[in-house]
């Protein structure tokens, strides 16, 4: 055959590493999932052991609280990221860009702003969680599911739209906020700066469940998603409902979203960034492996951030800040290495 | 079996297929034909539910594609469309085993590896198996594609332009691969095609449209005249039996 003359064309990276004689050996994704399995059970570990002094049952007890909403909040923002962008179809975009954190908070504030300082104050804090993200998942289906459901997905368009309703909501919610009476604004405070410190164990456990269904639930959906990212048209022609799968999707990612949000406060950039490192880590052609590769990044980054800012640093309250660092660059970097094709 | 009952697209007021009706129930290559934006793309799409239909109906082995699951469709019909945007990084032979999918879900049985092996050699792609779709050219790639649409093993294949890209050789090759479909495998196979000559020489049958509408339906020595041809592209053009291939050339 005459493609068989131009080898230069079909040259495989090993092709080209075996001809230079320069064996790199690149793991298989298995491996790598091996390898960051094993790094975030240590900082797991690490985080979880290290200047432990006196009790050691009062000191598990303070940490396990907070290691398990990192683990949580890793593993959601990384999930919902990772199907976001196969939903959306390309890899630049993550929920945070889209406006979903802020359209939780909007949401947040105006519960409280609703319902009357005394309200607020007295309301079970789970029963209101529960409340905002069912609000939450009813106004993502139809702000976003019209959106991402459509047959046009213009990268452009869906970067534009996102962050314009991301200030929209953000702008109205601090308004809103302004509004509000300062034994009500005291409510929302601790949720509008991303912060480990503070985590709000009060949701900790109807978060780790909902997150454990939501996971299970994109479990069966995997093999869709893989079919999916060979684009919306071949995926129906080999009898994937993309309008049903996005719309489920849609659902489940904004129920992610709140427990991250909730837990913790919106975080920008981390998803993109776990969602980038997972890919270049182990490719893009399982679901399986992307997203728990993501979420095995994510509780390294979190993890392990907090312990090196906690144990190293002696801060408190960067690790937000660091990520978002760190987060922001890989976007920009993302963006610029793309041309954003 | 294919079947279109008055299928209409309406984009605003613009009727862009109006009323198609057609059958297609034996094997066969079916090429359809007809000036750029007559309608051909979106008469495929809405046959195999890729588009929303605002008129009339479709139907495949006799099930309403709009009414029936996806999946259930997806052993009966499968379309290649001329873009794909791949977000995932594949080799050839992962993109022929999605092809499988309506038959496993993703879990791929010994079956499944059979038929992706069969596809591979039927699109003597072999040698290529294993390598990733961007090493490729053109030509590789778009046959690792027309594999994986092998691989799904409906009765019915929808090929929108799959010349496209494609040089003499490569083009002759794809339309003689869509010739052995439906000789050897029992196929229906109907075609987008712009060169009328690739239609004369492979088609059983051809269907001209025309501003939405079909205009002639028949086998190729009814639908290739010099007054057919004329009509339906508005151009001058001479047809002629070259050592008996029906040839149509446009007058310069």
């Amino acid at each position: 055959m005459a493609d068989v003359a131009k080898p230069a064309n079909g040259e495989t990276l090993r092709d080209r590493e075996h001809r230079s004689g320069r064996r790199v050996a690149w793991p298989t994704s298995r491996q790598m999932l091996a390898l960051l399995a094993i790094l975030a059970l240590a900082s797991c570990l690490v985080f979880m052991t290290v200047g432990v002094r006196g009790n050691w049952g009062f000191v598990l007890q303070l940490r396990a609280p907070k290691l398990l909403a990192m683990i949580v909040v890793g593993h959601a923002i990384a999930l919902s990221t990772v199907t976001l962008q196969t939903l959306a179809g390309n890899r630049i975009l993550a929920p945070s860009i889209m406006g979903f954190d802020s359209l939780y908070i909007l949401i947040q504030t105006l519960m409280v702003f609703l319902a009357g300082t005394a309200l607020a104050m007295a309301i079970d804090p789970i029963a209101l969680f529960i409340a905002e993200t069912a609000v939450m998942v009813l106004f993502a289906l139809t702000l976003y599911g019209k959106l991402l459901g459509g047959a046009t997905r213009d990268l452009h368009r869906l970067l534009l739209v996102g962050v314009i309703l991301g200030v929209f909501f953000r702008s109205t919610a601090s308004f809103l906020q302004r509004l509000l009476d300062p034994n009500a604004f005291l409510v929302l405070q601790d949720t509008f700066y991303a912060s480990f410190n503070t985590v709000r164990s009060d949701l900790l456990l109807i978060a780790a469940v909902l997150i454990g269904i939501v996971t299970a639930i994109f479990w069966r959906l995997v093999p869709q998603f893989d079919v999916l990212s060979l684009g919306r048209d071949t995926a129906t022609s080999l009898g994937v409902d993309s309008t049903r799968l996005t719309r489920i999707s849609l659902g489940l990612i904004a129920v992610l979203v709140s427990v991250s949000v909730a837990l913790v406060g919106p975080l920008t950039f981390f998803g993109l960034l776990v969602a980038s490192l997972a890919v270049v880590l182990v490719g893009s052609r399982r679901h399986a492996e992307t997203i728990l590769a993501a979420s095995l990044i994510a509780v390294i980054c979190l993890v392990g951030g907090q312990t090196v800012l906690e144990r190293v640093f002696q801060f408190d309250t960067a690790l937000g800040i660091v990520i978002e660092f760190f987060g922001g660059i890989a976007f920009i970097a993302i963006i610029l290495k793309r041309g954003f094709t | 079996m294919i079947e279109a009952a008055a299928l209409t697209k309406l984009y605003g007021k613009a009727r862009v297929v109006d009323e198609a009706s057609l059958t297609l129930a034996s094997p066969g290559v079916t090429a359809i034909i007809g000036p750029n934006g007559a309608g051909k793309s979106t008469l495929l799409s809405m046959i195999a539910r890729l588009l929303p239909i605002d008129g009339g109906r479709a139907l495949i082995d006799g099930l309403d594609v709009t009414r029936t699951r996806g999946d259930e469709l997806a052993k009966r019909i499968s379309i290649l469309k001329q873009e794909n945007g791949l977000m995932a990084r594949l080799t050839a032979r992962d993109l022929i085993g999605f092809g499988r999918f309506p038959h496993s879900k993703g879990r791929l049985t010994p079956t499944d590896y059979e038929k992706i092996e069969e596809a591979l050699t039927f699109l003597d792609l072999l040698p290529f198996a294993d390598r990733f779709l961007d090493e490729m050219s053109g030509g590789q790639r778009q046959r690792a594609f027309v594999a994986m649409v092998l691989a799904q093993d409906t009765r019915a294949i929808l090929l929108d332009e799959p010349l496209n890209n494609l040089d003499m050789r490569h083009a002759v090759a794809m339309m003689r691969l869509m010739r052995r479909a439906a000789d050897e495998l029992g196929k229906i196979v109907v075609v987008v095609l712009h060169d009328i000559n690739f239609a004369c020489a492979y088609a059983d049958r051809i269907i001209a449209m025309q501003g939405g509408r079909i205009v002639v339906d028949g086998p190729v020595e009814e639908v290739v005249s010099e007054e057919t041809i004329e009509a339906v592209f508005g151009l001058p053009v001479m047809v002629r039996d070259v050592e008996g291939q029906r040839t149509c050339l446009f007058r310069a």
